[in-house]
């Protein structure tokens, strides 16, 4: 199968005038249609910039990053991204936030606005869609936030540690319902987390990245046997701590 | 609807009491200030012919409600007042678009504005009358001068200082800049165009008056001025 993204050998600095830092040094990895990737690493490795760079958002020093084949600039159209906070606005209702993309891309009419009532329907947040956003809870508006991106109907999905600004127990069942959300929509998806018990429990593959310049320590694949493959029922699972450990382990290996 | 307890209606009545207290108090400072003003003058501890009295002030009022001047005068500098505001808001409004969409100009402009900011705009206003004529477009134009630099300034800190994140996920949803300003910077920067609204209304009606001054033949300025060489 062709592979839906492809990084190779890119490399990043970002310039101040106090001088250079390398931020990403010669990073290659694949993504497979309807995988779940996770990355980790130490905080201020380099993972959200490797994010912005698959979204587009800022160009690799050099590299090339092919999306379906074909290189960046061509099709960025296709990449849906999770920031960390949901920003919905809050001068706007949970609808009219949940429409923002379609809008920025001329695209509202009567299907598309079918689409949003479907989508807020099937997400629990029918009768929220004429909310305000500060009248939802954490979990509701993570939730009206990866409606927003996906009712553009991206073939990729980045995720940037979505959950980290929710409080433990609300990150817990988010995680546990979006995880499920993004399986059973069949997406591709690139989460970026400093949790690594939330790495093991969404995704089905693990990169782990060194101290900055980032570069690929290990990819360490998980799966897991269970009838009912939840992120909360694999937290739960036997095999999640050895997962667990050993990811630790390559993430602490030049300490 | 809940029943509402005891404790609650208890704190709902305090919370009315303190409304009531504040309301009574701003009005009887009023009231003891016209009336602290009203004896001084009349026993003479102040010299009534410069402080005048409030009874004075509302009879001269009335005389000047009788023979309708008063109304010119008001409706004048009103109009004048307000012309200057609009014009002050929407040419702020635009010009702090322009400084935002480009970075480099504003970095350029930075140290013009302050300094157009602090020039001392009632000593301009002579130089105003030279250019423009004693007319009521120098007098909205002086009223402008007093609110628009800092109101740009304002209203261009406002415009970057919303949430870069925001911006960010209008880019992530492969929105360009013109989207960041329509969709982000504007709404999310209503609280502070109000704000800066309210400030500018005051500072209009001081430059609209300053120039009424020096420069008019009606308005309330001209009847300061009037007044007080009259006095002289």
């Amino acid at each position: 199968m062709e592979p839906i993204l492809e990084l190779k050998n890119i490399n990043y600095s970002y310039h101040t005038l106090d001088g250079e830092t390398k931020a990403l040094s010669d990073i290659s990895f694949t993504l497979e249609p309807g995988s779940f990737t996770a990355v980790v690493g130490p905080s201020g490795c380099g993972k959200s910039t490797l994010l912005s760079l698959i979204a587009g958002l800022m160009r690799p020093e050099s590299g090339q990053i092919l999306l379906a084949g074909k290189p960046l600039s061509d099709n960025h159209e296709n990449i849906g991204y999770m920031l960390q906070h949901d920003h919905l606005f809050e001068w706007r209702t949970v609808y009219r936030n949940v429409l923002l993309g379609l809008e920025i891309r001329g695209k509202v009419d009567a299907a598309s606005r079918r689409k949003a009532n479907e989508l807020l329907a099937q997400y629990g947040l029918k009768q929220f869609a004429a909310s305000r956003p500060s009248e939802l809870s954490g979990g509701m508006r993570q939730r009206a936030a990866l409606i927003r991106t996906l009712i553009l109907d991206p073939e990729l999905l980045l995720l940037d540690e979505p959950f980290s600004a929710l409080d433990y127990q609300t990150r817990l069942k988010v995680s546990d319902d979006i995880g499920q959300i993004i399986r059973n929509s069949g997406k591709t998806a690139l989460l970026v987390t400093h949790d690594l018990s939330e790495a093991v429990s969404l995704s089905d593959r693990v990169i782990v990245l060194t101290r900055r310049p980032a570069s690929i320590a290990c990819v360490v694949p998980v799966s897991f046997h269970l009838e009912n493959d939840t992120p909360l029922n694999r937290r739960n699972a036997p095999e999640f701590k050895t997962f667990f450990n050993k990811i630790w382990k390559e993430l602490n290996q030049d300490d | 609807m809940t029943k509402i307890t005891p404790g609650q209606k208890q704190y709902l009545r305090r919370m009315k009491r303190r409304r009531y207290f504040i309301l009574t108090a701003r009005i009887l400072i009023l009231i003891l200030f016209l009336v602290l003003w009203e004896v001084c003058s009349d026993t003479g501890i102040i010299d009534s012919f410069i402080f005048s009295s409030p009874s004075r002030i509302a009879l001269c009022f009335w005389e000047m409600v009788l023979d309708r001047s008063i109304f010119l005068h008001i409706g004048v500098t009103l109009y004048e007042t307000i012309a200057s505001f609009l014009l002050v808001t929407v040419l702020s409004v635009l010009a702090a678009v322009l400084l935002w969409c480009s970075r480099r100009l504003s970095e350029i402009l930075e140290p013009y504005l302050v300094v157009l900011n602090s020039l001392p705009k009632s000593a301009m206003a002579p130089l105003l009358i030279v250019w423009l004529g004693a007319t009521p477009t120098t007098i909205i134009v002086a009223g402008m001068s007093v609110a628009i630099f800092g109101s740009i300034m304002n209203l261009y800190t406002g415009f970057t200082t919303v949430d870069q994140e925001k911006i960010k996920l209008i880019y992530t949803l492969h929105g360009s800049r013109r989207h960041a300003l329509f969709k982000v910077v504007l709404p999310g920067s209503v609280p502070t165009i109000i704000s800066n609204m309210k400030v500018n209304i005051g500072l209009c009606l001081v430059g609209v008056v300053i120039g009424e001054f020096l420069a008019a033949r009606n308005g309330l300025g001209y009847l300061i001025i009037y007044s007080s060489q009259v006095l002289s």
